[in-house]
């Protein structure tokens, strides 16, 4: 720290220039001080904190690469996914299997077709897979949970007994646990690529209407509330435009988790033969079920979409964990 | 504190009944109704208002849905169309083996979650932390089909080191009481069939235990570290306690009580977790049979499953809130 | 041991916490301060300015990792003295509770809500006086009727949830009392209460010192507290002292602007009507390190280029009454003469500290 100027050089300076002197040099220090984030949104806040957090990133590398993938499929696979053009290299029952090699980075499936295409074509139907089932989830259960929040909030007897009934309404999805959900509908509309999406949509609808519903109620208890209704504000303008917008912040956290539970439970159809039983589009949970008979003998081929899954789902659930954390009052000071 | 169970137990009612509806609507709408699920793709269309009428269903939608209702609530859930015998019945013969492994999961899960996320959160950012963290979401991120499939493939099939199937070695004789084999092997001390029992179990158990494992390892850690922070953990320190007192007594008593409630969702979600487990090891469970049931779509049994699952979970939430309020003072003033 | 030692002498006492990716901050920043049996010493400053991280240094309640600790307490206890900064962990849970005891400011999540209040006051009786059962149970009893409590004996079985506010802490206090500690630290004990019951519990308070000669150190920033019960006060800012007195002379003669400052900002009933309150500007935000200047010339009327030139010295009044770390301090015609304590290099370079 620099600290020649002595209370001599002060002296020196003209009795008029004093007082300006003393502010520059008190700017000068406080200045000194980065600034420490004041008035900037909970998100960019919880954003900058995400910079700093090795799980944020590792989840959203893997998350922008799987992305990429998926987007640019056609462009980065080298083959058609479907195309048996080396079918008669390839014998299962014979235990005949041919790995990776210079045509074929990660060799061929059972049915001589390459193995690398089928995964990058994969990750494209298994991204439309989740963010399709989300935004089922994520709409429907908003809008349950958002009429329920709001009814609550709103009050009066007509906004508990609607609360009331959407919330035994979710009470009873939940009893259903996810993945039977999910065969219940995929067993009523039978087996599609349509019904894995819907099906493990709908299954995550109670969650974000609980999410959403909770959130809202405890924002309607704030004391802001209390003041926006006190300058006379209507309650439905303050449900609308304070309280909905703040209670975003956890389903959108569970949204990004959704993401990963979709992609798994999508698998878990898949095994179950309710997933997409056309063969054209390879997805990664079919590839996985399919390759399960081949487990001993050639285990890479449930491997790769295996780790595909994994991986997948383990960005996105590293991405939402650091958003949740980022975003959570008690660790944000 | 009889009072609010007595008051739980009529909160079950519209969920239950509303449950019912839902289940009746489905068979309702199933391709073609219910009287093609039950006969032969090449019956005729005699044959199927014969059915109709002997099944009521030319009878107004309600007085279907109260005969519907009725025949639930009798325990009857129709006829598998697999083994042609009543749904109820397959369920019970099957009930112990799927129990056993539940409930061989939940002994894994909990034993291995409650110290494992305690341990993690009191040495929080170290090396076991960081284990604990990475490995329950890996733990979530992995199916669980394929999890007991590589668990079989290496630990059965490969080293041999646990049978790949079934709940019991072939040739192995033991004597039936209860139908829970290492509980029966206990009470006629049949120690041959406790320990085959147990090597049957390990790893559809584990696979079972992955995902509660999981959860109940990154609840008890997010709650250990949220309850060490508590001001009463401070005081209690202020206040020069031993620290296995104010471990026990202040941080773990408070603590656990958030998992309890996870603890009971997670039991729920086991059942489902069975279906994918059992059909990997073959393993004679409800599981398992649900498995072939979806894929022969046998509606009846799935129909049964559904019903079976959600009573069961809505009975354990029960329990659930009911041991919270047994812990938790502040929940039984309410 | 000579009775002219002091209970508890703390020297240069300084926390500075680490963070991952953020700089050190110092909380507390050579605070130096004594505490005598019998006598209140008050901790006086607005929120941010280090006090409640004083009391918990000298309780050992700090996080063990990110903090530093720099500095002494020396306490005198029968057996000697110790330094109460280096004892070790074990040793110092066994003066915690029975030597030290420690009110706190939010009664209800102070105290754990699924554990019934007796057995929260036993638990400390049968750790440090090897109380057993019933007999523990009844002196419990008796400490809650010491502090007021009516009908203990039904209160033991109750939860803190169903106990008011006041009722709390005064089990509270009943915890911290029940070993005769010699020192009590009191961290803002009443700022979650009624006013009422606010003057209960302080009267409660100057009861138990006057009656066991306990040293109390209490912590507020509450003015009417410390000018009701304090014997002695240091009053803070930013993690240092900035003034020193007893309570007579600091009230009547503040020194410090920031005294001042503080005094000014309580109405007073004797002030003629329509005369403004003089707040203290801006906020314990807008501070400099101290190893520039004084802290507090961003919120000082009286700063001159002399304040901002390395941290201010530590300098005692003519008259002995005031101690007070300004280089224009409020002249009072009988306090105006100074002795310089302590060189500003010696506070600013205070580094040797590591453990």
């Amino acid at each position: 720290m620099p600290t020649t100027p002595s209370s001599q050089s002060d002296e020196k300076i003209p009795f008029h220039q004093r007082k300006a002197a003393k502010v520059d040099r008190l700017a000068e220090l406080m200045g000194d001080r980065g600034d420490d984030g004041h008035g900037a949104g909970i998100w960019r806040e919880a954003f900058a904190r995400m910079r700093r957090s090795p799980m944020a990133i590792t989840g959203a590398v893997i998350v922008a690469v799987f992305i990429v993938v998926a987007l640019f499929s056609p462009l980065i696979a080298p083959y058609s996914p479907t195309s048996q053009a080396w079918g008669n290299e390839v014998f299962p029952n014979r235990n005949e299997f041919v790995g990776p090699r210079g045509e074929n980075w990660l060799g061929l499936d059972h049915l001589g077709r390459d193995m690398f295409s089928r995964m990058v074509i994969g990750a494209r139907q298994t991204l439309m897979v989740g963010v399709v089932a989300t935004l089922v989830g994520f709409l429907f259960g908003a809008l349950l949970g958002g009429t329920a929040g709001a009814c609550s909030v709103l009050g009066g007897r007509w906004g508990r007994q609607v609360d009331n009934v959407v919330m035994r309404v979710i009470d009873m999805m939940l009893a259903l646990p996810t993945l039977l959900l999910a065969v219940t509908v995929a067993a009523l509309v039978g087996p599609s690529l349509t019904t894995v999406m819907l099906a493990v949509g709908i299954a995550q609808i109670p969650i974000f209407a609980r999410l959403l519903r909770g959130a809202m109620i405890s924002q309607g208890n704030r004391e802001y509330v209390l003041a926006a209704q006190a300058m006379g504000v209507r309650k439905r303008k303050i449900a609308l435009t304070h309280i909905l917008p703040n209670s975003m912040g956890p389903v959108i956290v569970q949204s990004t988790l959704t993401l990963a539970t979709a992609i798994i439970d999508a698998a878990a159809l898949s095994y179950l033969g309710l997933g997409n039983p056309d063969a054209n589009f390879p997805e990664w949970g079919t590839m996985l079920s399919e390759a399960q008979r081949f487990l001993s003998s050639a285990p890479s081929l449930a491997v790769y979409p295996a780790l595909g899954i994994i991986i997948t789902a383990l960005g996105f659930t590293l991405l939402g964990e650091s958003l949740r954390e980022a975003l959570d009052p008690k660790l944000r000071k | 504190m009889l009072r609010f169970i007595v008051r739980r137990l009529l909160q079950l009612i519209p969920t239950l009944g509303g449950l019912s509806i839902l289940l009746f609507v489905w068979l309702q709408r199933l391709p073609g109704g219910p009287e093609y699920a039950l006969l032969p793709d090449d019956a005729t269309d005699e044959q199927r208002q014969a059915l109709r009428r002997s099944l009521g269903l030319d009878e107004p939608l309600m007085v279907q849905y109260l005969s519907f209702l009725r025949r639930i609530l009798q325990g009857d859930l129709g006829t598998s169309l697999q083994t042609s015998r009543p749904v109820m019945d397959e369920f019970f013969l099957r009930f112990p083996a799927t129990f056993e492994l539940g409930v061989t999961a939940m002994i894994i899960a909990v034993t291995i979650g409650l110290p494992l996320g305690y341990l993690a959160a009191r040495k929080r950012g170290g090396v076991l932390d960081f284990a604990a963290v990475g490995g329950s979401l890996l733990g979530i991120c992995t199916p669980v089909f394929f999890l007991a499939f590589i668990l079989k493939v290496v630990f059965a099939e490969g080293l041999g080191l646990f049978p790949s199937a079934f709940r019991l070695s072939p040739g192995l004789g033991r004597t039936d009481i209860t139908g829970f084999f290492v509980l029966d092997g206990v009470m006629t001390r049949e120690w041959d069939v406790v320990w085959d029992a147990l090597a049957h179990l390990i790893l559809p158990g584990l696979a079972l235990a992955s995902i509660p494992l999981a959860v109940i390892t990154r609840m008890t850690r997010a709650s250990v570290l949220e309850v060490m922070g508590e001001d009463y953990v401070r005081t209690a320190n202020a206040k020069g306690l031993h620290r296995t007192t104010v471990r026990t007594r202040h941080v773990l008593r408070n603590a656990l009580l958030p998992v309890v409630t996870a603890m009971g969702l997670l039991a729920g979600s086991l059942f489902a977790g069975a279906v994918l487990t059992e059909s990997v090891f073959a393993f004679p469970g409800i599981g398992s049979f649900v498995y072939v049931a979806t894929q022969e779509r046998d509606y009846p049994v799935l129909t049964g499953f559904i019903l079976l699952i959600a009573t069961m979970y809505v009975f354990i939430n029960l329990l659930v809130d009911i041991s919270y309020s047994l812990l938790d003072p502040r929940v039984r003033a309410q | 041991m000579s009775s002219s030692t002091p209970l508890l002498a703390v020297d240069e006492l300084s926390v500075a916490f680490h963070r991952r990716g953020a700089g050190e901050t110092r909380a507390v920043d050579g605070v130096s301060f004594t505490l005598e049996e019998g006598r209140v010493t008050g901790l006086v400053g607005e929120s941010g300015c280090g006090k409640s991280v004083t009391s918990l240094a000298l309780m050992g309640l700090l996080p063990d990792r990110g903090v530093e600790v720099g500095g002494s307490a020396v306490m005198r206890l029968p057996e000697g003295e110790v330094d109460l900064l280096r004892l070790s962990r074990r040793r110092l849970r066994d003066l915690r509770g029975s030597q030290l005891a420690m009110i706190f400011q939010d009664p209800l999540s102070s105290l754990n809500p699924v554990v019934p209040i007796g057995r929260q006051v036993t638990e400390i009786l049968k750790r440090h006086r090897g109380m057993r059962g019933s007999a523990a149970r009844k002196e419990a009893a008796d400490l809650l009727y010491r502090v007021g409590i009516p009908d203990p004996t039904r209160r033991l079985n109750e939860y803190p949830h169903q106990l008011s506010g006041g009722m709390r802490q005064r089990a509270l206090i009943a915890m911290a009392v029940a070993c005769k500690p010699r020192l009590m630290i009191a961290d803002e004990p009443t700022t979650a209460l009624d006013v009422t019951i606010q003057a209960q519990i302080l009267e409660l308070l100057k009861d138990l010192v006057t009656e066991e000669g306990t040293a109390l150190l209490m912590i507020t920033h509450d003015l009417g507290v410390v000018a009701g019960l304090c014997d002695d006060i240091n009053v803070l800012y930013a993690g240092r002292a900035v003034e020193t007195a007893p309570r007579r002379p600091l009230f009547a003669d503040p020194t410090h602007p920031y005294t001042v400052g503080l005094l000014g900002s309580v109405p007073r009933l004797d002030a003629p009507r329509g005369e403004p309150l003089t707040p203290v500007r801006g906020s314990v935000n807008d501070n400099i390190a101290w190893t520039d200047g004084c802290a507090f010339a961003p919120r000082c009327d009286h700063y001159t280029m002399e304040c901002l030139q390395g941290p201010p010295p530590l300098v005692r009044t003519g008259d002995g009454t005031h101690i007070h770390r300004c280089v224009n301090p409020i002249d009072h015609a009988d306090v105006v003469d100074q002795t310089v304590l302590e060189s500003p290099a010696v506070v600013g370079e205070d580094e040797e500290e590591r453990e």
